[in-house]
């Protein structure tokens, strides 16, 4: 079943505030096998001139509200999350984050096109911290596998 | 914030080492945890099969960090890495074993760019396969 047009255009703002902890950041550094010493000790990390430990460039990712960096898991969408595969996947940041930032991401789905029997969704996002400093932004590619409809 | 190594210490073609990353099926779990991505073609046989995949798959933002490290290590401050972006083309297959899978990672300087800033090319293989394409980081030097 192909994805549902509608959706393109659309915004999602994080309903909550993403609450960066230092423990977060010290297991997501942990799962992808990173001792970086400014991702686990505080010391080190205010010693490289950082307010608190820094998440590394890709946590950014686990701050995005919907699964897969979905802006949304509303079932209108049509989106079968077993036929999905990521494409494509960008992060601009104006500055480190760190412990303590509350992001609020504001993710725009900003076009649906077949490509064969694909179908492609690109996703943009915007990080905000929660007294309105732009940190980051970011771009997903998610390929829908053989949702596309046969061409007539 | 500060990198470690300066912009006039480097040239377009200045390489970054090679180096090798060990994924297992532990290490998928602990990212599915940590990221919150569970989806379970990442930890399951059954669902991977289901979904007509070669086996269990680690998570493609597991293997852009794992890239990203090569470069967060070399610039000695993660805060240097000012933007990285991929494309995912082909899949790293995690097998059930002791060994897993093996990721190998190594960068170039591409671009030196104004305002102490480099651009990075990123080389990523499984089993001889490049599993990223257009892999880059913008990284900011001292």
């Amino acid at each position: 079943m192909s994805l549902n047009q509608d959706f393109v255009g659309r915004s999602f703002v994080s309903p909550v505030p993403f609450q960066v902890g230092r423990e977060h950041i010290r297991q997501f550094a942990r799962a992808i096998g990173d001792d970086n010493p400014l991702y686990h000790d505080v010391e080190a990390a205010k010693a490289a001139g950082y307010s608190d430990l820094v998440a590394p460039p890709t946590f950014l990712i686990s701050a995005i509200p919907g699964a897969l960096g979905l802006p949304t898991d509303d079932p209108a969408l049509g989106l079968d999350y077993a036929l999905v595969v990521h494409g494509e996947q960008r992060f601009t940041l104006r500055r480190p984050v760190v412990a303590g930032d509350e992001l609020i991401t504001t993710s725009t789905l900003t076009g649906i096109r077949a490509v064969g029997r694909n179908e492609v969704l690109v996703t943009t996002y915007r990080y905000d911290t929660s007294s309105g400093e732009e940190v980051a932004v970011g771009a997903c590619t998610l390929v829908s596998r053989g949702t596309a409809p046969p061409r007539g | 914030m500060t990198a470690t190594v300066g912009y006039d210490d480097v040239e377009v073609g200045t390489e970054l080492p090679e180096r090798l990353f060990p994924l297992r099926r532990v290490d998928l779990v602990r990212y599915a945890g940590a990221s919150g991505d569970f989806n379970p073609i990442h930890w399951s046989e059954r669902a991977a099969a289901d979904a007509g995949l070669p086996g269990v798959l680690a998570h493609g933002m597991l293997t852009m960090a794992t890239a990203t490290r090569l470069v967060t290590d070399w610039a000695g401050d993660p805060g240097a890495v000012l933007e990285v972006g991929v494309k995912f083309s082909s899949p790293v297959v995690v097998p059930d074993g002791d060994e897993g899978a093996s990721v190998s990672v190594r960068g170039v300087v591409e671009k030196k760019l104004d305002n102490n800033r480099v651009v990075v090319n990123l080389t990523t293989r499984c089993r001889g396969e490049k599993v990223l394409m257009a892999a880059r980081a913008t990284v900011q030097l001292s």
